[in-house]
Formats: structure tokens, sequence, C-alpha cells
């Protein structure tokens, strides 16, 4: 047992901590959630150079051979960062899954672009309505036509669409128990979105399928097969979810506690008064404990360990741990902290919408449940 | 980071399952909740210690094992899952035999960690007093030198496994004119000196928990001060953060969690959406706590003392033990409330027990808020208030 990171992983931790100090400023992530594209073709393009896109890819797709384990290293820091765009949708939702699932060709094809920074990807799953991230939910048909497929319906709460170049559908092909995931050209004429104001300030869009084609080749891993690969989707995507959320937690925990020692009241910083530091010492916990459940999930991800009962308890956590985390670094910031002149906001708003990504706490204590044998 | 056990690890895990299912299928005894503390059987003890499973983390030349604190946390865990009745040595083991390892004299380590290490030798903790909690450096009792020995008068109360203690590890002020951080020491008493007498204490479940410790001159030969004399207030802290580094609140009531469980399994209460919800959250949280506390047994591992990392898995497992034993009680409903000994009491009355018992368990050792304050200041710090 170690509960550590490798010397290899503290240094690009740090890497990554200077690059995002440097180029991803607030006032950087502001501008990108007021912008239309929310993200900078140009730090894209450094990121790919600094090999974070292919970070966990093999070296023949152009990769950097490295973990999942070390890609949520990665992802911590981004979610410190608040970093805008679309690398979770292009890397952590579309790319990994490409690499599980694709054909050797598949791979070719899309890998290197991806890695190169020259193409974006994004994942099209969760469709409208309250339904869970299960199969019965997945309505947006996939009819077959001379061969290819035509697909059309409407899926929601999709990222960075509208500038995605390719994007894995998630689609029925049979009434029951047939679900084919599909690889289509996000820019078909034949597919309509709205990007969706957000809490973030994230790009999540509202896809129509307005009778796509996709040919046949295109289909991703197996036909009516695709429900297990869609599972590992989610549940890796849960993961990352989870590192961004950490990263955020931890910032907003450092953010609090150094102010709780500068703003004085009563002539006397207030992070000298015993409620104040309690409420540190609880939120102290908090971040603990959602970091090792986060990684304890990764490292078993990583070492392709099943692990859905880990994976559950680290999102049900998380979820419910950032909200008391945010309830109090809210209250012990006073009314600054409920400004837009202050970097709280920030990290308020992204872990709400982290928490209800693929899957909330209820989703996965229900996962816990049957993991018991409830 | 790897969250994995290794081989030998994982055999040492079997080997203590396989040992403690025979002793429950031999009828020895069976589990049961707060049993580390308050189930005390010297044959239990003395099977263990057979085993080399006492002062498992010691050095050899003491009759240790010099094995690792994972392995020693593994031991401990295995004991509480089974509800194992291991009070007899778990504070000579935990942290006394730790304490004379870390402060005290050659003469003092060659006299008690072997007996510790064979089960011979139970001990109890001499800290609070009866105006003396939170606050330590407030103790009252006293030791005057008189040539070779000290003469001790005062009390010490809450001492928990006191009447089956052989000796008592207890801090008294030796310079009442010093500032009171640097006036205390510590000794190991014989609890049959002439002067020593005790009064049983009985806690809300209806336990003997406790005993009133009361010292009439009694007289302590000088070789018994462990460590520096007026040093004692920081050996205590020292102990403390090792009596708060282990899982017996996340698994005190063990044997409980499991039952309860079963019970809503059989019951079909399981399926019904908000008990489900419940037990679901618990085995997160527990689970959670786990990581916690394993964290504890590696800053040990590199040799450090835990410190804040302990006082936050102790202030989160209490927590924790009290939610289990809520959520039981639930379960059970009206059944709850009845206790060993009626007619028609539920689960042996591990719900009700953990329920009333559980209470106490966010005080000893360091209250919740002293463990917060321990983390504001030491993990973050904030300075004092
Ligand atoms: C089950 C059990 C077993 C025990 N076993 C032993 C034993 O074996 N040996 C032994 O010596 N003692 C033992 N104790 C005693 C234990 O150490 C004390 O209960 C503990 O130190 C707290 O002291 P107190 O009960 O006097 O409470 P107090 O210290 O009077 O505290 C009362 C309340 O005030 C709060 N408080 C006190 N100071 C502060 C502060 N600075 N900031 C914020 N809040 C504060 C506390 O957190 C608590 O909520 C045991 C207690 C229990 C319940």
């Amino acid at each position: 047992m170690k509960l550590t990171l490798t010397e290899e992983q503290e240094m690009l931790k740090k890497t990554a901590r200077d690059f995002l100090v440097d180029k991803c400023s607030k006032k950087f992530v502001k501008q990108m959630e007021e912008s239309e594209t929310g993200y900078s073709r140009e730090l894209w393009q450094e990121m790919a150079e600094l090999g974070w896109m292919g970070l966990a890819f093999p070296g023949k797709y152009g990769g950097g051979d490295m973990s999942f384990l070390d890609l949520a290293v990665l992802l911590e820091e981004m979610g410190r960062a608040c970093l805008p765009g679309p690398f979770f949708s292009a890397v952590v939702l579309a790319g990994l899954s490409i690499l599980d699932i694709g054909s050797e060709e598949q791979k070719q094809e899309y890998l290197p672009k991806l890695i190169r920074g020259e193409k974006i990807l994004t994942l099209a799953l969760t469709e409208p309505g309250y339904h869970n991230y299960d199969a019965s939910s997945v309505i947006v048909e996939a009819t077959r036509n001379d061969g290819n497929y035509i697909i059309k319906g409407t899926k929601l709460f999709v990222p960075d669409v509208h500038i995605a170049d390719y994007l894995l559908c998630v689609a029925r092909t049979k009434p029951k128990n047939g679900i084919t995931i599909f690889l289509a050209d996000a820019k078909n004429p034949r597919i309509k979105y709205t990007v969706l104001k957000t809490i973030a300030g994230d790009k999540l869009c509202e896809v129509v399928f307005d009778q796509m084609p996709v040919p046949k080749a295109n289909i991703l891993g197996r036909l009516n097969q695709g429900w297990s690969a869609v599972q590992k989707i989610i549940q890796r995507a849960a993961v990352g979810k989870c590192c961004e959320m950490v990263g955020n937690i931890q910032r907003v925990l450092e953010m609090t506690v150094d102010y709780a020692k500068e703003r004085k009241q009563f002539d006397r910083p207030i992070g000298s008064f015993q409620v104040i530091q309690h409420y540190c010492a609880d939120m102290a916990t908090d971040v603990d404990s959602a970091r090792f459940s986060t990684y304890q999930a990764a490292w078993m991800l990583s070492e392709g360990l099943p692990c859905t009962k880990e994976v559950a308890i680290a999102k049900a956590w998380i979820g419910e741990a950032s909200q008391r985390v945010f309830a109090l670094a809210h209250q012990i910031h006073g009314a600054i902290g409920v400004t837009v002149e202050h970097d709280l906001h920030y990290y308020t708003r992204r872990a709400k919408a982290a928490e209800l990504a693929f899957g909330d706490a209820n989703f996965y204590r229900e996962i816990v449940a049957r993991e018991m044998g409830l | 980071m790897d969250f994995s056990f290794t081989e030998e690890q994982n055999k040492f895990r079997q080997e203590l399952r396989n040992f403690l299912e025979e002793e429950i299928k031999k009828g020895y005894w069976e589990p049961t909740c707060d049993a580390w503390v308050q189930g005390f059987d010297p044959g239990f003890t003395k099977r263990v210690a057979q085993r080399g499973w006492i002062g498992l983390t010691w050095p050899k030349e003491y009759g240790g094992q010099g094995r690792s604190h994972i392995d020693r946390l593994i031991l401990t865990e295995e004991m509480l899952r089974y509800g194992a009745p291991a009070a007899c040595h778990w504070f000579g083991d935990r942290q006394v035999g730790g304490a004379i390892l870390s402060f005290g004299s050659e003469e003092l380590k060659k006299e008690f960690l072997p007996r510790i290490i064979k089960g011979e030798a139970y001990f109890g903790l001499g800290m609070s007093e009866p105006g003396t909690g939170s606050d330590l450096a407030s103790l009252q009792t006293r030791a005057v030198e008189d040539g070779d020995y000290y003469v001790i008068n005062g009390q010490k109360t809450w001492t928990s496994c006191a009447s089956f203690s052989q000796y008592f590890d207890v801090y008294v002020r030796t310079d009442p004119e010093a500032p009171r951080h640097r006036g205390i020491s510590e000794f190991i008493i014989d609890a049959q000196s002439p002067g020593v007498s005790r009064i049983p204490m009985i806690d809300i479940t209806g336990t003997e928990a406790w005993n009133d410790v009361f010292f009439d001159n009694v007289r302590v030969h000088k070789k018994y001060l462990v460590g520096e004399k007026n040093r004692g207030f920081y050996q205590v802290l020292h102990q403390l953060d090792y009596e708060r580094s282990g899982m017996e609140r996340l698994m005190g009531n063990y044997p409980l969690f499991e039952a309860i469980i079963q019970f809503a399994k059989e019951n079909k209460l399981s399926q019904e959406p908000a008990i489900r919800n419940k037990l679901a959250q618990l085995q997160i949280e527990f689970e959670v706590g786990r990581l916690l506390i394993y964290r504890v047994a590696l800053v040990m591992e590199e040799g450090r003392a835990p410190n804040w990392e302990s006082a936050m898995s102790k202030a989160y497992s209490t927590e924790f033990e009290k939610h289990l034993a809520g959520v039981a009680m639930e379960v059970l409903g009206s059944y709850g409330q009845l206790m060993v000994g009626s007619k028609l009491v539920p689960l042996r009355g591990m719900a009700l027990h953990s329920y009333l018992g559980s209470k106490g368990y966010s005080l000893q050792a360091g209250t919740t808020e002293i463990l917060k304050n321990i983390l504001a200041a030491r993990r973050l710090g904030l300075p004092s208030s």
C-alpha cells in the first residue's frame, strides 16, 4: 500500500500546475465562459505539445504511454485551475473509449489526430428526461438502411459539440438489449445543436440528429453489444470527474484557510475563532477522504481491476463532500465569496456541475447497495 | 499509489481470520461490540501472544517481530472485525509498550516489553482526573521524591479496564512550581502497590467501563519513571497520537454493522428505499474511513508519529460509529429499545449497546473538538484562538 505519488507523477503535477497558473488565470476562465467556443485554440495546441492529450495513449498512436493514474494527476490539476475547454470530452470520454473498443483502423484514424491536437471529439450519451445512466434510457435510434445506419433523436447535455470534429453517439439498434456506439462526423449538416447556458459556464449542448446517416464501418465496438462498453465509459468518466473535483476542493480548502488567516475582525484573524477552525478542519477531512477514495478508484481502473463498488463510493462520497466543503467555504468567506470579484464562484459552480455529471450520490448509493447484496 | 496489499499481507490476514474463526467455532467467545476494550479474556490474550501477535512492530531484541505498521493494522482490523476479546493486552500493545519503547530506560524495556509480548502484563491509563479532562496539563495528582522513591497522592478517573489492570501508566505532577506543561512526569505503577484503591464506575450501557483510581501515599521506585522527569506532558501527547491511530472507532461496533445488514436482508427491509440508501451510505462512509486510517499506518511506517492524521481519522470514525448505531436503531424500530436479557431482544442487544456506548468514544482519547483544534493548528496552521 502506498498513498503517495511517484516522483514522475509529482513532476507531472508540478509542470501542470505551473503551466496552468501561467496560462489559465481566472480572467482567462471568465473569457472562455463568455466566449462562444469556450476554449482557446492556441492553448489547446500548447497542451497537445506538452503531450497532455496523448498522455495515457500508447506510443504507437503518438501517445505518452502513461497510465490512467497519471492522467488522474493531470485531471486533478485541471480541476484546480478550472481549465475550460474540451479536454475531458476529447480524451476521457471519446479518446480512451476508442482506445478501449475501437478497431485498429479506427484507432489509427482518430487517435493520432486527437493526440496532435488537430481534432476534437466528444460523446453523446444522455437524453432528455430524468433518467439515470442505464441502458433503457437510450432512446435515440439508429436504423439500418442499405447497409448503413440512420441516427434519429435528441441527445442532451452533450459537451462541446459546437467545436467537435467527431462524436461518439450511443444509440439503440434493437428495441431490447441492443445498444451500439457510432463514431460520427460532428460537422454533419444533419446534426443540429443548441449550446445551453449552464451553471459552470461550460458548453453543454442539446443535439438533434435529424436522420443522420452513418456508415456501418463507423460502428465502434460491437453491434448491439455496446452497453457494457458504455458502462465502462461512464465509470471512467465518473472517476475523471472525481479527479477534477479533488483538484477543485483542494484548492478551495487552501483558499479558505488562507483567507481565514488574513481576514481580521474584532482585531484578530477570523481563523483564530474556534468555530472557523473547526469548519476548516471539517473541510480538510472531506478533502482528504475524497482524495483517497478517488485515487483508489483511479488506481483500480488504471490497473484494470474490477471496481464497480470503489467507483461508486468515490463519486457518491465526493458529490456530497464537495457540497459540505462549499457550504463552509462560502460561510467562511463572508459576502466577498458570493461576488464575482472573488474566485470562489468559479469553483462553486463547477463543483455542482461535476456532481451532477455521470451519476450523483443517490445513483451511486444504489450501486453500492447492489454491491452489498441488498 | 498502490491500494493493494502484498501477498504476505493477504496471507497474514487470512491466517488471522482462520485463527479467529476457529476460536469462535470452538465456542471460546462470541463476537461482541467494543470487545477490544471490554472483552477481558486472559486465555485469548495468551493464545494471541503465542502467535507473536502482541508487540508485532517492536524490535526483535525485546521479543517483538519487527513487522510493519500495515501488518499491525491488518491484525487489529481483523480482531475488531471479529469482535475478539482483546482488552487484556490492547492498551499495552497499542500505546504503553510504545511509550516505554520510545522513552523508557533500558531497564524498563527489559522488564515490561517481553511480558507485554507474552500477554502477561495488562495496563490501564491514568490521565484524566475529576478536574482534568481535555486540559490534561491541569492535572493535580502529585509525586514527591523521597530517596529512591516517589510518593504519589491523588485520584485518577475514567480509567478504562482498571479492574483487570496489573499496572497503570500514570501522569502526575512532579514540579508544581514549573509552568504546568513542564512539571508532569509519567510513571508505571503496580496496581497492587499499597495505597492504590479502585472503585468501579458503570457506564450508560450498564457495563463496568472504568474505575476511579485512588493513590494514597503510594511509593514507586524511581526506576518506574518513564522517560525524563517533567517531560511527561510531551510524552503523553505522543502516546495519544498512537492511541488515536487505529481502527477501534471505525470498527468498534463492526459486529453490529454485519448483523444489521444481514437483518435488513432477511427481513426484506433492504428493499425499502430509505433503509437501502442509509445502509449503502454507511458502507461508503466505512470504506472511506478505512482509507483515512491506512494513511495513518503509512505515516507511522515512514517513522513519523501520526499527529493530525490520527486526529482526523479518529474524529471521522467516531461520527461513523454513531451514525451506524443510529441507523441500526432505526432499522430495528421499537425492538431496538430491548435490552440484553429481555425477551425478544434483537441482535443480542448490540444496536442498543452501540447506540449508547458510541456517545463516549467521541470524548475519550481527545474529544472531537480537541481533535479539530489539532487539525486546525497542525494541519492547517491556523492561528491559536
Ligand atoms: C469511554 C471512555 C473511556 C475513557 N477511558 C479513559 C482512560 O482509560 N484513562 C483516562 O485517563 N481517561 C479516560 N477517559 C476520559 C477521557 O479522556 C475524557 O473524557 C476526555 O479527555 C474529555 O474530558 P471530560 O470528559 O472531562 O470533558 P471536558 O474536557 O470537560 O469537555 C467537555 C466538553 O467541552 C469541550 N471542550 C473542552 N475543552 C475544549 C476546547 N479547548 N475547545 C473546545 N471544546 C472544548 C469538549 O470537547 C467537550 O465537548 C475515558 C472516557 C470515556 C468516555
